[in-house]
């Protein structure tokens, strides 16, 4: 997953390679820029024209990378759906709630009539516990909380078989966060869909991810199941990751020394080489491959194993 | 059609007028309002020409140049027809053209400057540069060599004037796309699936709207001029049909002597052109996002 930038090329997602199933979610952390969001619109290809993704994307056994443009516009919100980080601004300030839902129907089946488009947004809208009444309102006049489910209503229309939450409750207070999440969660297990959460918030990641991936510019340091990686993370980044969480007892916060690298051009080595406490000699130079370590057989892309 | 405003897709006039009427009550209220009220009553005196023009305008009906006064309101001009009567008259064709060309452009400029600012890329740069080169033509001079290309008619010369002013649809409204473009629920929608034609028609368009009306009126003032510089250079319309620009190419040569059958032609193009801007720059100050946000901002501080 490449960016061409006037600077030259920008690798901005490297050899990842991630798997999800139905009613599982996998929750994909890793600090700011670290391509998190990036390979979720790469799965959808919403991507600025500029990007260049090489490798595949298997949905349900068909590579989506060498689609049809016509083709992947049809499975976008039928068979995968995306929700976003800013529920304030991603619905259309002009249109009515029911508008939305008539729009994305008629989009995927132009046979819908108005009435009948009317009746699945209610049948959706009471899923996610909003009353239908706000279907005649205009955006402004609904909550943070209220439009993210009103995003992940319109997301449910067609029972699509992956949800990409692109950090969907990032710009919410604690306790919408608590209830979106657990809306996504009864919802996932409702329509049995696969959700990849993406997420820098580490403790959500704990409470809803079945399957962890840790990211670093651009790779996958780490990834396998929760539990056990939350006990005993094996990428030194990971457990740095762990560590920077406050410790009321000691009121002290650790965090990562250094900044990620620049992603610019081509690089050899570990791209965590710079930041890492346990740094080798090989780690500068040899790029680190995953394997798969210890008896859970967790993937790790470390020298250390 | 039908179902476009069924969905409450009304809903963009809906809001545009919705804010106008907001602002009715200040300065920029009324002067749309005043301007509004000036071409309406141009329009109907065109309409109503057959009942309330005095004379034939085509006929002699006193000596040449009688000066105003008596029978002649605004004297007689070197042919002897009445001046008032074909001012009247004459208002028929720069309304007929001005709404043709102005509609014409809009027409032509909007969707392309609509597909330019959403598609990007080596399109965009194409139509830019070839409005770019449009737009840096004299537009006088520009409509002559189209008007001489298509030669006369109605319907050739409002052509020729709206070429002249698709560029400022084009430019405008490519740019506003291309910011609209960025707005979180474009890209929403795309993850949604919609196509980009459903995107640009629903989400787009509805959402640049607003610089419709403004750009419409002060195109249609603009075109006035031009209008009434092609037929003062006898570019424009068939002989026989009177028109401002035209009667003002007749008799401008006897302007020292006989300067009542040059002014008043030439003060209708002044009205109605100056009607036509207060539309356009009472719109623009209600209607356009920059300044209305400085108006919030002075609220906030008082």
């Amino acid at each position: 997953m490449t960016f061409e930038t006037p600077e030259g090329p920008v690798h901005a997602v490297k050899d990842v390679s991630l798997r999800i199933e139905r009613g599982t979610t996998l929750g994909l952390v890793g600090e700011s820029g670290c391509g998190k969001s990036t390979l979720g619109r790469a799965i959808l290809r919403l991507l600025p024209e500029n990007a260049r993704i090489s490798g595949s994307v298997i949905f349900n056994g068909q590579d989506l990378s060498t689609l049809p443009a016509k083709a992947m516009r049809d499975l976008r919100g039928r068979n995968i759906a995306m929700i976003f980080q800013d529920p304030m601004t991603r619905l259309d300030p002009l249109m009515k709630i029911r508008d939305h839902f008539i729009e994305t129907i008629r989009a995927h089946d132009p046979t819908v009539d108005v009435d009948g488009a009317v009746e699945r947004a209610k049948k959706v809208l009471a899923d996610v516990r909003v009353p239908s009444d706000r279907l005649g309102m205009y955006p402004h006049e609904l909550s943070g909380g209220m439009r993210q489910r009103i995003m992940i209503a319109l997301c449910l229309l067609f029972n699509p078989a992956l949800l990409i939450a692109d950090e969907p409750t990032t710009a919410l207070d604690v306790i919408l966060e608590a209830q979106i999440l657990q809306l996504l969660q009864s919802i996932m297990h409702e329509y049995n869909m696969a959700v990849l959460l993406i997420t820098h918030n580490l403790g959500l990641v704990a409470e809803f991810a079945d399957q962890v991936a840790v990211m670093y510019a651009g790779i996958i340091a780490e990834e396998g199941a929760t539990v056990p990686l939350f006990r005993e993370p094996r990428h030194p980044y990971t457990q740095g990751l762990l560590r920077s969480v406050i410790d009321l007892e000691t009121q002290t916060l650790y965090s990562v020394p250094g900044s990620p690298p620049n992603l610019l051009g081509e690089s050899i080595g570990c791209p965590f080489y710079a930041r890492c406490e346990k740094r080798m000699d090989v780690c500068k130079s040899v790029f680190p491959e995953i394997r798969l370590v210890g008896e859970d057989r967790r993937k790790v892309a470390c020298h250390l194993y | 059609m039908a179902g476009w405003f069924a969905r409450g897709r009304i809903s963009v006039v809906g809001r545009l007028m919705g804010s106008f009427l907001q602002k009715s009550r200040t300065i920029a209220g009324v002067i749309v309002w005043i301007g509004i009220a000036i071409v309406l009553a141009i329009i109907l005196m065109a309409m109503l020409a057959p009942f309330i023009a005095p004379f034939d305008p085509n006929t002699k009906v006193a000596n040449p140049e009688t000066a105003p006064g008596g029978p002649f309101l605004m004297g007689t001009d070197r042919s002897g027809q009445d001046v008032l009567s074909r001012i009247i008259w004459g208002a028929r064709v720069p309304l007929a053209i001005i709404a043709v060309a102005t509609t014409m452009s809009l027409v032509i400029g909007l969707p392309i400057g609509l597909l330019s600012g959403f598609v990007g890329g080596r399109l965009d740069r194409i139509l830019v540069l070839v409005m770019d080169s449009i737009y840096a033509f004299p537009g006088l001079l520009l409509a002559i060599v189209v008007a001489a290309i298509i030669g006369r008619g109605i319907l050739n010369i409002s052509f020729a004037i709206a070429v002249v002013y698709i560029p400022t649809y084009f430019r405008v409204i490519r740019n506003h796309v291309a910011s609209v473009k960025q707005e979180p629920y474009v890209e929403a929608a795309m993850a949604l699936g919609m196509p980009r034609r459903r995107v640009i028609g629903r989400y787009v368009l509805p959402n640049v709207a607003q610089s419709i009306p403004v750009i419409f009126s002060v195109n249609a003032a603009d075109s006035v001029l031009t209008e009434a510089g092609l037929t003062f250079l006898g570019l424009g319309l068939p002989p026989g049909i009177p028109d401002w620009g035209f009667d003002i190419s007749l008799n401008w040569q006897r302007f020292d002597a006989v300067w009542w059958a040059t002014f008043y032609p030439g003060l209708f193009i002044l009205i109605l052109t100056t009607a036509l801007t207060f539309i356009g720059e009472g719109l623009n100050d209600i209607l356009n996002p920059l300044l209305r946000k400085k108006e919030y901002k002075s609220v906030a501080e008082a």
